[in-house]
């Protein structure tokens, strides 16, 4: 099996640190629309949580923020023990699709091939070494066959799949993805959570938005469930209790409580993405 | 005449040579340039930078006197970033549209040019040879200057490709590489803006929107990759820099609206082919 070259050239990771630590963090204006207050919570290496929450209420807010998208002014953001605005590429960003120009002159190769930038250096091109990494993770995460598509090409699952293999080639140590799961099907869905398992195998750290409550619950180690700030966070099982869920998604409540077990139901993820893209 | 002569009879004159040459210049840079245009939808912010020079080309005009000058560069670049610098203020918390504002801007800096050219006698002529341009009147230090720095731009497009690519394609991924974005944009301006003052003796204000988008367009509906649509566009501009000139020799019209027709013809040539042969194929 090739191995990938993850920590090739990456900056040295402190295992001593947490893989993100959010203290007091605030964006945009309090009362706002997808503004966030006094958000602090930490994600251990390796970790994934799933970050839920209603339309509106911050979630791709936050990602901007500790991403570096968005700048914040109160709060700080450390990534494996150093700053978020200082100098390095810890953090693969995985945008929401209707973010990408999926007309832009760029094939699978060149998408991936970006990631690995900061490798290259400044004004240089891409060495034979940049080349067999891009060529080995496009092989890992079965994108081989599809290197000289243009992104527009694509199904919507191949699609996350080059962003996805983009933030490996980064070498990132923490996968930021904006609702990966919104508007593809369930094949495209498997393909999606594949491509995960394959990140959570070399210890990356996942930080996922969704609306989909059951696959959060079942494949995340942690929740945390956001409306402006922090209702709920930790294992699914403490979390996805009827009072914390009511608060965050007012009267829509979407668990039933019974025995020792947890009924989910899931919200309609289609009408929500609806709302919110079209 | 046989093609020879056809070819050879407008190069008997040195400063003809020199017009050809600009027009190839010219053509290639903008194609180049003007990819970055197109893929990044800046083709109204293009069309407004041109317009926007016009008060400091009026002033170094006027200054030396109605003679096209080296410093009509500088005059020119210089507007243009001023123009820049203050969009990006007024639109700094979002309260004014940028569109609003790249109009407001532009539109106030070409009416300033033309009410200084019209201080000079000679108005209507000055003001036909900045908005259509002319390629007579190119010295042989002006092709010297535009040689340098069209050079110096594609060096640096060379040289910064793979940044260009990043922030034109997506911007988080630039954000989250920790790249100097704002700089690497304010860059890509002052390029363009060169891009469009170098351009500016031989095609004139009016039409450089077409050099900017047109052989990327064209480009564009040819090849998938951005550094295959680069080479493509160039070469596009280059020919239509050929063509047009040997158009305006012989037809006697101006360089800048030959250049433009021939962009335009093969523009709708390869639109026309390739809609025909999809259809065609959606048909098997």
């Amino acid at each position: 099996m090739p191995a990938l070259h993850l920590k090739r050239k990456s900056t040295p990771v402190d295992a001593a640190h947490p893989a993100l630590m959010v203290e007091r963090l605030s964006v945009g204006y309090p009362g706002h629309r997808n503004a966030i207050k006094d958000l602090s919570f930490r994600v251990e290496p390796g970790e994934r949580v799933a970050v839920i929450g209603p339309n509106g209420a911050g979630k791709s807010t936050l990602f901007g923020a500790i991403v570096g998208t968005l700048p914040f002014t109160s709060g700080h953001i450390s990534i494996h023990g150093a700053d978020c605005r200082s100098s390095h590429s810890y953090v693969g960003y995985v945008p929401q699709r209707n973010d990408i120009d999926w007309s832009f002159p760029a094939s699978v190769f060149d998408v991936v091939m970006m990631g690995r930038s900061r490798h290259i250096g400044w004004f240089r091109l891409p060495s034979r070494a940049d080349h067999a990494v891009v060529h080995d993770i496009l092989e890992r995460l079965s994108l081989d066959g599809l290197t000289k598509r243009q992104i527009s090409e694509l199904s919507g699952g191949q699609r996350r799949r080059v962003f996805i293999a983009r933030a490996l080639a980064q070498d990132a140590r923490i996968m930021v993805l904006d609702e990966p799961l919104t508007g593809i099907d369930q094949s495209a869905e498997r393909e999606v959570v594949e491509s995960l398992e394959i990140l959570t195998n070399h210890g990356i750290t996942i930080l996922l938005s969704t609306h989909h409550l059951g696959y959060a619950a079942l494949h995340f180690d942690k929740i945390l469930i956001l409306n402006s700030e922090i209702l709920a966070y930790g294992p699914p099982a403490e979390v996805f209790n009827s009072e914390q869920l009511r608060r965050a998604f007012g009267g829509a409540l979407p668990v039933v409580a019974q025995g020792d077990d947890l009924l989910m139901f899931e919200l309609d993820a289609t009408r929500e993405s609806r709302h919110g893209h079209r | 005449m046989d093609i020879a002569s056809f070819l050879s009879e407008p190069l008997s004159y040195a400063f003809i040579q020199r017009g050809m040459l600009a027009l190839i210049l010219v053509g290639g840079l903008s194609a180049v340039v003007g990819c970055f245009v197109v893929v990044r939808g800046m083709a109204f912010f293009g069309d407004a930078l041109a317009h926007a020079i016009l008060p400091g080309v009026a002033v170094s005009y006027l200054a030396s006197g109605g003679i096209v000058h080296s410093n009509l560069f500088i005059g020119g670049i210089g507007s243009g970033v001023l123009s820049a610098l203050v969009i990006a203020w007024l639109t700094r918390n979002q309260e004014l549209k940028e569109d609003s504002a790249i109009a407001i801007v532009f539109v106030t800096m070409f009416a300033l040019g033309i009410a200084i050219i019209s201080m000079q006698s000679s108005y209507t002529a000055d003001l036909t040879h900045i908005l259509f341009g002319s390629i007579n009147g190119i010295s042989h230090d002006d092709l010297l200057l535009m040689a340098a720095m069209a050079a110096g731009t594609l060096v640096v497009i060379f040289l910064l490709y793979k940044e260009f690519l990043i922030i034109s394609f997506d911007l988080s991924l630039a954000h989250s590489l920790r790249m100097p974005v704002e700089r690497l944009r304010l860059l890509l301006l002052i390029i363009i803006a060169v891009t469009i003052v170098v351009s500016l003796q031989a095609v004139g204000i009016a039409l450089m929107l077409a050099l900017l988008t047109t052989p990327a367009a064209t480009a564009r509906l040819l090849v998938k990759r951005l550094h295959h649509m680069i080479v493509i566009a160039c070469l596009i501009g280059i020919i239509s820099g050929i063509v047009g000139f040997y158009a305006s020799y012989y037809l006697d019209v101006p360089s800048g609206a030959c250049i433009v027709l021939t962009l335009s013809a093969l523009f709708g040539l390869v639109f026309i082919v390739q809609t025909g042969w999809n259809a065609l194929r959606a048909k098997d």
